[in-house]
């Protein structure tokens, strides 16, 4: 068989593993699904390198080139399937201007240097400010795309050797708000649940998440489940009709922000239709008030405390008088009767209640708040930690969990705990042997007050690897013109040329995903080991490496003493003595080689699946739920009122946007765009319109709108529909296009608690162009 | 050399009329599902022009309901 041939067999292949999706059960004639030949393609394992539901796939590789990819059948993720992302994943190694020789800016123009001299004035630069400024006037922005290994090491390097906690990653810009939902709900974070939940639950109640488009595997999960048992149900909760809510069961549509009513007006009506689980929640849950009033974090230097106040169940109910369902119809836009069905569908003691979110509830100015409701409502029910009763909370970056929330690449987390508390100092400063001095105990700069610190000057250094601020940061343009003002020094590694590289003094170019070797982790709490599987273009180095060679420059060579061979597993065994214990133990590295990953807590030499329930949790004590995240061993049910958004639509601003993703691409498209399917899927970013509105306004498909916020304006053309239909009100452009800087019209408030930003809601006006 | 690979979905009743008139066009290569109204269709064309050209000439296909690409190679 030739090399075309062989690319045909895999297109068909790719299909059927799709079909199989869509219609369970189906069958193709023998002689077609007979199995791709192995014939010179040598198949290794390795997590997908897109999105957080962290796909098991395998790489086909031929003459030291990844040529083909199918989804890893032993992988109990994906089952075998892929999406339109993955199975085109190992393209996006290959486009024409891929980074191969570092970069840096000499009288205002890039040149190109050695690896060696880019290093050194890095280092060299990075010393030179922390003399002149200060320890706080250096900063590291990385991602939840970092492999495991990178965040260890930024970390290590940030906190442990030079002692600044100006350490960011963008994950604070998408999942922030679920971390800080899961430390006040649970004080521990990530889900208790898995994806398994999706085999046990009877209803699926996604809350602002279009799971079709960006979690397409999990999504054809539900599905399949849906076509094998009858009794399943798809609820999709959300603010615009999608392809989600045209494959759910019902479509409620309501008002942005008031998903926070909601939230309470379903416990209301649990409450008053008698459905509390009393037993569970009088032995396990106790019940909290925060602060309210809490802003928006316009402010510069805005500063916020949540405090937590006891109160009972009567105070509870009280305050949840205000959101009787008749009560709330006109401020969420859903009518009583869907609120009671919802309920009805929570409350029913026989149906096993599944829920998913993701950017609709943590990229809200109250992000915190309407994860504590969603846990509200299952703990009022007792609809928790067993198999299909499960609130999830799923991620979109394939090591957002992995690096940025499991090693706390944040800026007052530590590997084990936060930099606040003594004793998680201490462990750190055993663990990496250094002074327990160096590690400072008070948080520095989250991600968007990082950004101001760069354009205020108190920041004047800043090294970006794995993401591309230049296009998601909101209010794009003050941070663009903050990075780009005179004595600031940015330092990108990346793979690709990007906005930000733009900005960049010094550009790294970074080995990407199956060039290096590394871990993931992803929203099931899963480790997934990948292997070297190929060799990096150019002069290209691993991210892990670029710091550690960075960190030897500027004299920590003891801190970071690795062996290039060896540097993998000896941070995994270095990171993994943070962790160990059955709360969080991780498994070990051999293991991880071995299997399409491995969950933690890690115990005895078993995945936990479930957490808090003495049934498949080995670190619960007694004999059902164990709450053991919090010092009571309860979770916290708590009264959090609806606010409104910072900014509602007025007589100047009629329009409100929102942004966020497509299928056919993955965040800011520095990789898909470069995938020539994907790219001519969908070339350019564009704003769905309402049908009604467009049709007001004369505007007709393809017509140029312009949009117009407080912050800036942008042309695109219109979409009206076509993939997605916003309400009356409402517009979506997807951020994607750099061409298309939909951030430069967005605003930067954020929840004050979790620090993470709104994209989903903003006023603009809206024109015919 | 675009390779794509297609979900194809028959109107009612139409699967093995229009399985016989994609096999007949030049860069078809068609795989029916035994058991449910759906094809896999392989399209395998030299340049943009051909593929172009082709899509063409599924699309006027009567009997197609609609299809879905899933994957692609350039």
């Amino acid at each position: 068989m030739n090399r075309r041939e062989f690319i045909k067999k895999m297109a068909a292949a790719s299909a059927m593993a799709a079909a199989a999706s869509i219609f369970p059960g189906i069958v193709f004639a023998e002689e077609q699904e007979k199995g791709i030949p192995d014939g010179e393609i040598n198949w290794k394992k390795s997590p997908c390198r897109f999105c957080g539901v962290g796909c098991g796939l395998k790489i086909g590789l031929q003459d030291g080139k990844a040529v083909a990819v199918k989804g890893d059948p032993d992988s109990s993720v994906n089952k075998g399937l892929c999406c339109v992302k993955g199975y085109h994943s190992v393209m996006a190694l290959y486009a024409r201007d891929r980074l191969t020789k570092p970069l840096i800016r000499k009288n205002g123009k890039l040149v190109e240097t050695s690896m060696d001299e880019a290093l050194d004035l890095v280092a060299s630069k990075m010393k030179e400010t922390i003399s002149k400024h200060g320890k706080d006037a250096v900063s590291m922005y990385g991602s939840g795309q970092w492999t495991i290994p990178d965040g260890y090491v930024a970390s290590k390097f940030m906190k442990g050797a030079i002692g600044t906690n100006n350490l960011e990653a963008n994950a604070r810009l998408c999942m922030a708000s679920a971390v800080t939902g899961f430390l006040t709900s649970f004080g521990m974070d990530e889900p208790m649940g898995c994806y398994e939940d999706i085999d046990h639950a009877d209803v699926f109640v996604l809350w602002g998440n279009n799971m079709a488009e960006m979690h397409p595997v999990l999504f054809s999960r539900l599905l399949d489940n849906r076509l094998n048992r009858s009794n399943v149900k798809i609820i999709d909760l959300a603010t615009r009709t999608t392809r989600t809510s045209t494959a759910s069961d019902r479509s409620i549509l309501f008002k942005p922000q008031t998903d926070l009513a909601i939230a309470n007006a379903i416990c209301y009506e649990i409450i008053n239709n008698g459905w509390v689980d009393q037993e569970f929640v009088s032995k396990h849950c106790s019940f909290k008030k925060g602060k309210t009033n809490i802003g928006y974090g316009l402010e510069e230097k805005f500063n916020f405390k949540d405090e937590a106040t006891g109160i009972d169940m009567a105070e509870y109910k009280e305050f949840l008088k205000d959101y009787k369902p008749e009560d709330i119809e006109e401020l969420t836009g859903v009518s009583a009767k869907d609120i009671k069905f919802l309920a009805s569908l929570y409350g029913n003691p026989n149906t096993k209640v599944t829920s998913f979110w993701c950017m609709g509830m943590n990229q809200h100015t109250r992000g915190t708040w309407i994860n504590n409701l969603v846990y509200n409502i299952h703990l009022l029910v007792g609809k928790i930690s067993t198999p299909g009763n499960s609130p999830f909370s799923l991620t979109g970056q394939p090591s957002a969990c992995g690096t940025v929330r499991e090693v706390g690449t944040l800026t007052h987390k530590l590997p084990h705990g936060v930099v606040m508390n003594e004793k998680d100092r201490k462990m750190a400063a055993e663990i990496w042997k250094v002074p327990i001095e160096n590690i400072q105990p008070k948080p520095t700069l989250h991600t968007v007050e990082m950004f101001r610190a760069l354009d205020r000057g108190e920041v004047r250094f800043m090294w970006i690897q794995v993401t591309n601020p230049m296009v998601t940061m909101p209010k794009l343009n003050r941070y663009r013109e903050g990075a780009l003002k005179e004595d600031r020094f940015i330092v990108v590694s990346d793979v690709y040329p990007t906005p930000t590289t733009d900005i960049a003094d010094v550009i790294l170019p970074s080995a990407m995903w199956i060039e290096r070797e590394g871990m993931y982790g992803n929203s099931e709490r899963r480790t997934q080991h990948f292997d070297q599987l190929i060799d990096a273009p150019g002069e290209a180095m691993s991210d892990t490496w670029q710091i550690i060679e960075v960190a030897r420059r500027m004299g920590y060579e003891k801190l970071f003493p690795w062996s290039y061979e060896e540097h993998i597993p000896k941070i995994w065994e270095e990171y993994s003595l943070f962790h160990k214990g059955e709360k969080h133990g991780m498994a070990p590295y051999e293991v991880l080689k071995s299997q399409p990953g491995a969950q933690w807590p890690f115990v005895n030499g078993k995945s936990t699946k479930w957490r808090f329930h003495a049934k498949y949790d080995p670190a619960c004590k007694g004999e059902s739920y164990d709450f053991y995240g919090k010092p009571d061993g309860k979770a916290w049910i708590w009264s959090r009122p609806y606010e409104p958004a910072p900014e509602e639509q007025d007589g100047e601003y009629p329009f409100l946007l929102n942004t966020g993703r497509v299928i056919e691409h993955w965040h800011t498209g520095s990789m898909t765009r470069r995938i020539p399917v994907l790219h001519q899927a969908v070339p350019k970013a564009y704003v769905e319109l309402n049908p009604d509105d467009a049709k007001a306004m004369g505007i007709k498909n393809g017509n140029t709108v312009r949009l117009i916020s407080r912050r800036g304006q942008i042309e695109l053309p219109a979409s009206v529909n076509e993939r997605g239909k916003p309400v009356r009100g409402h517009v979506f452009v997807p951020f994607f296009d750099e061409g298309k800087l939909i951030n430069e019209l967005t605003l930067d408030a954020f929840c004050p608690i979790s620090k993470q930003p709104d994209y989903k809601k903003c006023a603009i006006k809206v024109e015919k162009a | 050399m675009p390779i794509k690979s297609y979900l194809v979905f028959p109107h009612a009743g139409e699967k093995s009329k229009l399985t016989e008139k994609l096999s007949e066009l030049k860069w078809c290569e068609v795989m029916p599902a035994e058991n449910k109204e759906l094809l896999v269709l392989v399209t395998d064309t030299t340049d943009e022009a051909d593929e172009e050209n082709c899509l063409k000439k599924i699309n006027a296909l009567t009997e197609l309901e609609h299809y879905t690409l899933v994957s692609g190679f350039e």
